[in-house]
């Protein structure tokens, strides 16, 4: 069925904005058109069939993506946007890419980022982690200058500036100790206290089993994620990026088979279409496309396979498969009256439970990543309120005393990109799928290193090679090679 | 008759339209005497609308690029008299004033010219900086973290300090003594919770914090993380109900109080 998208509609930015093509659009209610209006109607109607004319479809096509697009990102979540949004800005000249975002559910209603808790900290081990969260903790102070749109608000991503507190036990504390080098060496502002001072500053902490912590100064703390989501996307609507709400379906791909230097077989894939199938419909558009961007989260490894990523027999090249996968955590928000005051960071304790001060009521939000035997099923983001009772509870009330009495207020759940491998980012094209490019599989610190991973993929696809930050080490290849780059705290 | 001759009337416009895109359609709609010159300035800005975006856009970056370059550093000046010289005619030429230990106070004149009598002194510290309505940001912050003997300090209605540089204060922690965020647009109580590394504080003012969602809870939170220093500003009683006409109130209701 001959259907293009209208044909001006998809013109540079100009009917991005929709302008003629909603004011073609208020034509068609035919109807309260007297006689002249009519013959008009059917008069425009056959000169857009005939040709040397406009192409304009009787029906309405503004909810299908456009048939063709240079780059397709497949997530409209904060690493989706946030690369369409670096495309855009380092794209020369203006104008020059055509970018299709894909987002599966508008409301985001289990989008990770959505459902995010919202910290930034830069106390990592790995230093490419490091230096994503610097980035974008700069990119969050300035983000009034990166996105402003003219005649818009600005925008107030809440950024509470409180520092995180990361506490280690005996057997711990050499590591944290020679992280908090790593960390200085990139320019984190981190100190480390000894059990003393920190029962001197935060006399409601009980410093049993504690022998080091490290507290990060500045730059570090939490904000409102919607916020920066819907300003990204804001922005990034008003540079002309199409959105679609759709799912993608299907990857139509060609192969080609080459020869390694050293005589082995190889295929090349190269994606052509990317099938989005229209929400609510068995309405699906083609989409012939450049570039395939996998953004989609905890569900990036069901893209993968689809585009044939991991087909082949275990152990080769072909046949890795992406190791991210849905893992559901538990976040849960409690009332404590006498519980700690202002000062209150974003507490990590040596047994992985954390938590955080929320508003100015004597709330606080935290929460414990469970062990892999503990897993929870991720079908469904149903909160278990008995793992509270085991296992948040027990250790935050010994950690502080003032936590016996609370009362939880509410609960809720969110799935990580968890990378089953080693727990950081794949950035990057995949080795063998040419044309298709990773962000994702952060595994819990995908907000904090957005925007900085955004311009990553951005100064590879515009580029070739990163340019800012060298993110080499989380290239696809490692899950084959078997080299982990591995962090050494993760909540 | 109207039928024949329309479609003749017809052909005309839409050959227009196809040729000349938007302006057609909109030349093809009559408009009416009174506001054609008013139409035709809006409808000329209109044809025009990415030149006057990129135009809005300019502006609003050299608005920008003013208070960046007022927010320089004089490392000049910081190498050859040091650090409190250098913070000190960063003030100044902000317009604020400068109170050097044992001195009095240097303030700028209305034209903002100043005297340069302080770079003779020889590593005498800066006690006391009065910022107030100067446009200083979180760069600009950096000249003045350089006083590492700083008592007091007065942000009053600085438009461009906000929580992100009260997260910064801490290396004045051992000096600064009286701090005085008066009226400034941009802070909130999440930059207040910062200001606990401030242990030797013993004067903070905070009224007249617009962004603050609840002036009397926060002044008491911060009374409560800063138990050795005096708060001024929001009344804690602020955003209570009022008590006895709550209370006549509740008498009338049936329900036994």
């Amino acid at each position: 069925m001959l259907r293009r998208a209208l044909q001006l509609g998809l013109g540079r930015g100009l009917l991005g904005r929709g302008l003629l093509g909603r004011g073609l659009g208020t034509h068609r209610g035919g109807s309260t058109l007297d006689q002249n209006g009519k013959v008009s109607e059917i008069k425009k109607k056959i000169q857009s069939v005939l040709p040397g004319g406009a192409w304009n479809p009787p029906y309405d096509t503004s909810y299908l993506p456009p048939e063709h697009s240079d780059v397709v990102i497949v997530g409209g979540g904060v690493i989706g946007l946030s690369v369409a949004y670096w495309l855009k800005r380092l794209e020369k000249p203006r104008g020059a890419i055509r970018v299709l975002v894909v987002e599966r559910d508008h409301t985001y209603s289990q989008a990770s980022t959505a459902l995010s808790v919202g910290g930034i900290r830069q106390q990592f081990s790995v230093p490419e982690n490091i230096q994503l969260s610097l980035f974008s903790v700069e990119f969050l102070r300035n983000i009034n200058e990166y996105l402003a749109v003219v005649d818009d608000p600005p925008l107030d991503i809440q950024f509470n500036p409180s520092g995180y507190l990361l506490l280690a036990s005996e057997k711990g504390a050499a590591v944290m100790e020679s992280n908090v080098k790593v960390q200085r060496q990139e320019g984190a502002k981190v100190c480390l206290m000894s059990p003393e001072q920190l029962r001197n500053k935060f006399p409601w902490i009980n410093t049993e089993g504690v022998a080091l912590a490290s507290y990060g100064m500045e730059y570090e703390g939490w904000f409102d994620p919607w916020c920066l989501l819907q300003g990204l996307r804001r922005k990034v609507q008003s540079m002309g990026v199409l959105f679609c709400h759709g799912e993608v379906t299907r990857f139509v791909s060609s192969s080609s088979h080459t020869e390694t230097t050293s005589g082995e077989e190889v295929t090349l894939k190269r994606i052509h279409e990317v099938h989005v199938k229209i929400d609510r419909s068995l309405e699906y558009q083609p989409v012939e496309c450049a570039l395939v961007i996998n953004a989609a989260g905890a569900w990036s490894g069901q893209i993968a396979e689809l585009a044939g990523v991991g087909k082949g027999p275990p152990g080769t090249l072909q046949g890795t498969k992406l190791p991210v996968e849905r893992r559901k955590r538990y976040v849960y928000l409690w009332h404590c009256p006498q519980g700690p005051g202002l000062e209150t960071p974003f507490i990590v304790d040596a047994s992985g439970a954390y938590f955080r001060r929320e508003g100015l009521g004597n709330n606080y939000l935290g929460g414990c990543s469970p062990t892999e035997e503990e897993e929870p099923d991720p079908g469904n983001l149903e909160v278990d309120h008995d793992f509270f009772q085991d296992k948040v509870w027990p250790p935050l009330a010994q950690r502080v005393p003032a936590f016996e009495t609370l009362k939880v207020r509410s609960a809720w759940a969110g799935y990580y990109d968890y990378n089953t491998f080693d727990q950081n980012g794949v950035v990057g094209p995949h080795p063998l799928v040419v044309n298709m490019y990773f962000a994702t599989g952060f595994s819990g610190h995908g907000l904090q290193q957005a925007p900085a991973v955004g311009r990553a993929v951005a100064e590879m696809v515009l580029d070739g090679h990163f340019q800012t930050i060298n993110l080499s080490p989380f290239h696809f290849s490692r899950f084959y090679l078997g080299e982990k780059v591995q962090e050494h705290n993760i909540i | 008759m109207a039928a024949p001759r329309a479609p003749l009337h017809l052909v005309m416009p839409v050959w227009n339209r196809g040729t000349r895109g938007i302006r057609g359609l909109s030349r093809a709609v009559a408009l009416e005497g009174s506001q054609k010159k008013g139409r035709s300035l809006l409808q000329f800005l209109a044809d025009r609308f990415y030149d006057v975006q990129a135009l809005r856009e300019y502006l609003l970056q050299k608005q920008v690029l003013k208070v960046h370059q007022k927010n320089r550093p004089f490392t000049y000046i910081k190498e050859r008299f040091g650090p409190h010289a250098a913070g000190a005619y960063f003030i100044l030429k902000q317009g604020g004033a400068v109170k050097f230990q044992g001195k009095e106070w240097i303030r700028s004149d209305a034209h903002g010219h100043f005297s340069l009598d302080f770079l003779k002194f020889q590593a005498v510290p800066v006690e006391a900086v009065d910022a107030s309505g100067c446009a200083i940001n979180y760069q600009g912050l950096d000249s003045l973290l350089a006083l590492k003997e700083l008592q007091s300090l007065w942000l009053q209605r600085c438009p461009h300090v906000d929580d992100w540089c009260l997260g910064r204060l801490h290396p004045l922690a051992n000096s600064l003594q009286e701090l005085s965020l008066a009226g400034c647009p941009r802070i909130s109580e999440r930059g207040l919770a910062s200001l606990h590394h401030l242990r030797n504080l013993r004067r903070l003012d905070i009224s007249d914090l617009p962004a603050v969602s609840n002036p009397g809870l926060t002044r008491i939170l911060v009374e409560e993380m800063l138990p050795s220093c005096q708060v001024l500003g929001a009344d804690w009683a602020q955003g209570l109900p009022s008590g006895p006409e709550e209370q006549s109130q509740d008498r009338a209701s049936p329900i036994p109080a």
